[in-house]
């Protein structure tokens, strides 16, 4: 287990390779879908959302305000990445993102601005949400909430040991193109 | 409230937070077969230990609540639009203790009004039956799951699949490939063979009402379900796309009539995190028992 604290140097992120598990400590700031289209059509970030050299985490929370006001994430697994891959490259090279955090990988243009910007794709267990809300020990903020509404919104998590594997690293390597041309050639065989 | 619609918010708040058995014996049977010291090895382990945790917490086991699908088996004479009533209740209420997520959103102004509720949530389908009783069973279907379902039409020139069983088999196999971890896997098909795009759809995601260790009645169908389930674990796709061993927990498959001129294939993928529970109920809507 190889462990990485927010903000992240690019010599950091260079090292990593396809297949090592990681444990994340630090901020994360999730967005998905609405985010992703919002940026990529020219809109801007609130002032403090910061997420160079950050991590960003697809996901939709499921997040309560307990009895004294406070936000409570109840459950925060990971959303299907591969819908932001016409807008994550640019929304990478935009904001100097070392990390992406979804589940089911990504495709060649992701790929390629990893490669291109010294990022990687974390790949955090699907369905997994208890386990991961475990390890969100606050939650900081929410931006965006209004506009996008709270599944789309972006939240800002303070989190200890948040645990993925990297399957997209910055040398071009993919668990994901490595593991389909495998299954491919698997199935030829029995059809 | 009423006692059916407190019956319901218990069906939600279960249905969202506990595995159902079947499905749990056989995310630990995967868990067992794969590799030890393996990626798809630690998937199975947080799998299971968010399990546990959803369950102790009573707090959902994946974010995405889902669909909210109910399936209601009543008498003649029965009050559906009670029942729907007191589902739209029960859905709000689950929403603001936070065993579902504000998940349903409008679809051309994109707004999320945070209840749950608006056309198609929650959805009811009714099936009338001689019987006095009342059950009710519920699936909440994730939307990453429902992306990677798919609806073949045969022939299908490019999988070489024609208008027979065979056929059915490629088309069903190249889904699970298409699939890959994306639904989040190790996942469970339901699939209809025959009807039209809408009730091929339909009917394939009944089949998720199904226990995982029941066998198909017609030898044919049950041939070729556990020849689905083996084949696939063959492929090395493995728990969330990462290679193992463990693609499929289970495959079940239903036949509907069709036109001489359509043949559908339809494929509903179902993520390892299955929801689906039920429950019989009582002439006051209480629960008597519970069915999975």
């Amino acid at each position: 287990m190889i462990s990485l604290t927010t903000p992240i140097s690019e010599e950091k992120i260079r090292a990593l390779k396809v297949g090592d598990e990681i444990a994340i400590t630090g901020t994360l700031f999730t967005g998905r879908d609405a985010v992703h289209k919002y940026l990529h059509e020219g809109g801007k970030l609130p002032s403090s959302v910061n997420l160079k050299d950050g991590i960003l985490y697809h996901c939709g929370p499921v997040v309560i305000k307990d009895e004294q006001g406070n936000w409570k994430c109840v459950a925060a697994g990971p959303t299907t990445s591969i819908r932001e891959e016409p807008y994550q490259w640019q929304v990478i090279r935009d904001f100097g993102l070392r990390g992406v955090i979804g589940k089911g990988g990504m495709g060649d243009k992701t790929l390629q601005a990893c490669k291109e910007n010294g990022c990687v794709y974390l790949h955090a267990i699907g369905g997994a949400a208890q386990v991961l809300a475990q390890c969100i020990k606050r939650v900081r903020n929410v931006h965006m909430m209004e506009q996008f509404g709270a599944p789309e919104a972006i939240w800002e998590f303070e989190v200890e040991n948040f645990p993925a594997v990297i399957t997209m690293d910055s040398h071009g390597g993919s668990l994901h193109k490595e593991v389909f041309a495998a299954s491919q050639a698997e199935l030829a065989k029995y059809l | 409230m009423n006692a059916l619609q407190d019956s319901l918010l218990e069906l939600i708040r279960r249905t969202s937070t506990e595995i159902p058995d079947d499905v749990h014996h056989a995310i630990l049977r995967s868990l067992e077969e794969e590799k030890k010291g393996t990626i798809a090895e630690s998937a199975m382990k947080i799998i299971d230990q968010n399990i546990a945790l959803a369950k102790n917490k009573s707090q959902p086991i994946c974010q995405d609540t889902g669909s909210i699908i109910f399936y209601v088996d009543c008498p003649i004479g029965y009050v559906q639009m009670a029942f729907e009533e007191a589902a739209r209740e029960a859905v709000k209420l689950a929403t603001k203790k936070g065993y579902l997520r504000q998940n349903s959103v409008d679809s051309i102004i994109g707004k999320n009004d945070g209840t749950n509720l608006g056309p198609g949530s929650p959805t009811v389908h009714f099936h009338q039956h001689r019987s006095p009783d009342v059950t009710v069973r519920l699936v909440l279907k994730g939307g990453g799951c429902e992306n990677v379902g798919a609806q073949y039409s045969l022939p299908n020139e490019k999988l070489k699949a024609n208008r027979d069983l065979d056929g059915c088999r490629k088309a069903i196999l190249d889904a699970v490939l298409q699939a890959q971890g994306k639904g989040c896997g190790p996942g469970i098909l339901g699939v209809c063979i025959g009807g039209d795009r809408a009730t091929g759809y339909e009917y394939s995601k009944q089949q998720l009402l199904r226990k995982l260790d029941d066998r198909n009645p017609n030898p044919e169908l049950d041939k070729l379900e556990l020849d689905i389930v083996e084949t696939s674990n063959k492929l090395g796709i493995g728990p969330m796309g990462f290679g193992g061993k463990t693609t499929l927990l289970g495959t079940k498959i239903g036949v509907l009539n069709r036109l001489p001129a359509s043949y559908f294939v339809s494929v509903s993928y179902m993520c390892w995190a299955y929801r689906r529970q039920g429950a019989a109920l009582d002439g006051d809507g209480r629960i008597q028992k519970w069915l999975y």
